[in-house]
């Protein structure tokens, strides 16, 4: 197992880095999507049994994580490190969640792209060798964060057409260096592009210039065709930022086919107009790129996925002080393994 | 305190070109419709009491208010307000209702910090605005009615 870096950003990985466990939860709303049959478990209900939706949240990931170890046929005890992230303030879900599983920790802020930064970092320390088995995980509670970033879940406003809905899933993966159905080949770290959008409800146009920034680092810095993946699925753009960013690509000289791009956000509701321009959260990437993904690679419909999970960094703190919407996108290489 | 910041001309374009249009005409002949509605029906009300049950306009338009706060709370509380808020807009927003709904939907979301912490502190997140700026311009107002000599 080697790793190495190629440019500035990118990382390849050399030998066999499987996902040898994987497991998507999701919430009533999304478990009557057209993906419920990639999920591992749905909830017919918001609460799961618990007093607060934080601990809804909570159960979801650490759901998601044990299911995840016990498909690889594992105990929490074989996995070495953790990763994870949630959009929680101090991202307690996730704190919660190791502190149950009791796998080695390290918490991650990466707004809606903290699917991918957990898998990159994953990755990381298991083709350096700094552990043998790595589990990434990210989840998103509709609830919790439409509180926390906009307004109160019952508070009677009026939401654009533009706007996004936050995903209520949760995805784990869990990494080892051995071959597997489908395999990491390569990272590419995002940096913080910030077009100067400031309108919280325009998070696909404030997330665009960071997904086509990332894409267009990993196909230079790679070196691949431009044909090379069947899918470069952003994570949670919804229909506007999806269409912003199939501009700016063109705009940059990269000529996608239009089947080669999907998102996250659009997929794992269909045409659900309830989400208005699609879902987002950290959920929503992990549980659609862990769960639904990863079956179409492992069953052979697809060989090779860009998953490049978009996210919004602001904060409402942030936005009412006049600040812009910073916005990163962390892109992992999914392929068929041997 | 700085403007928002503004993306750039160019950027402006694209994203311009895909963002479908707030539906303004739409959102305020709803929004006229519907709170024209629930105004229309609380003045029925209101006569109603004043008429049948012989009440003091006064006493009539308190239990009027009392009634359309409550049953605001209420809607709030079935989870009903919020769809019906996407819908109407403005027109559940400016009458008294949308007062009543974003204290009971702040309070709602604070239930599982406790009552007095959480409920209580957070009752006015939304709405403190309204009050103090309301009390704020009142007095501006009755200020300017002293100096005219009408009070």
């Amino acid at each position: 197992m080697q790793i190495r870096q190629q440019g500035r950003q990118t990382w390849l990985f050399d030998g066999p880095l499987g996902i040898i466990g994987q497991a998507a939860v999701a919430g009533p709303r999304e478990g009557q999507g057209p993906l419920a049959a990639d999920f591992d478990q749905i909830f017919d209900n918001l609460r799961l049994k618990q007093d607060s939706f934080e601990k809804s949240e909570q159960k979801m990931g650490e759901r998601a994580a044990r299911a995840a170890i016990a498909k690889a046929g594992l105990t929490p005890d074989e996995v070495d490190v953790f990763f994870a992230g949630d959009l929680i303030n101090q991202i307690t879900p996730s704190g919660f969640t190791a502190r149950s599983i009791g796998i080695p920790f390290f918490g991650l802020f990466s707004a809606c792209s903290t699917a991918t930064e957990a898998l990159s970092l994953a990755s990381l320390c298991v083709a350096s060798g700094a552990a043998r088995r790595a589990l990434a995980l990210a989840s998103s509670h509709t609830c919790t964060a439409e509180r926390q970033f906009r307004y109160p879940n019952e508070y009677g406003s009026q939401k654009p057409p533009y706007s996004q809905v936050t995903a209520t899933a949760a995805g784990a993966a869990l990494v080892a260096a051995e071959p597997a159905a489908v395999k990491v080949s390569a990272v590419t770290v995002g940096r913080v592009c910030d077009e100067r959008i400031s309108d919280p409800f325009q998070m696909g146009a404030a997330m665009a210039p960071a997904f086509a920034d990332t894409v267009q680092a990993h196909f230079r810095e790679r070196g691949v065709d431009v044909d090379y993946y069947d899918l470069v699925l952003s994570g949670d753009l919804g229909r506007v930022g999806q269409a912003i960013a199939q501009d700016l690509l063109q705009l940059q000289g990269l000529s996608l086919a239009q089947e080669q791009l999907a998102d996250c956000g659009l997929l794992l509701y269909g045409g659900d107009k309830r989400v208005f321009s699609g879902g987002s959260g950290c959920g929503c990437a992990a549980a659609v790129g862990f769960g639904h993904i990863y079956r179409r690679i492992s069953q052979g419909e697809l060989r090779r996925v860009l998953l490049c999970a978009t996210g919004a960094l602001l904060s409402p703190v942030a936005n009412q002080q006049k600040e812009s919407i910073p916005a990163i996108c962390h892109a992992v290489a999914l392929e068929r393994g041997e | 305190m700085a403007g928002k910041p503004q993306a750039a001309a160019w950027y402006q374009v694209i994203v311009q070109r895909h963002t479908p249009p707030k539906k303004l005409a739409r959102n305020c002949l709803t929004a006229f419709i519907g709170g024209g509605a629930l105004c229309a029906l609380a003045q029925a009300a209101l006569f109603s009491l004043m008429h049948f049950a012989d009440m003091a306009e006064k006493d009539a338009s308190t239990v009027v208010l009392t009634g359309v706060i409550f049953l605001t709370a209420l809607c709030t509380g079935l989870g009903i307000y919020d769809h019906a808020g996407q819908k109407l807009g403005a027109g559940l927003a400016v009458p008294i209702s949308g007062f009543a709904n974003s204290v009971a939907a702040s309070m709602m979301e604070h239930r599982s910090e406790g009552y007095v912490l959480g409920s209580g502190c957070n009752s006015f997140k939304l709405a403190g605005a309204v009050v103090v700026f309301g009390i704020i311009s009142a007095f501006g107002v009755a200020l300017i009615l002293m100096f005219l000599g009408k009070i």
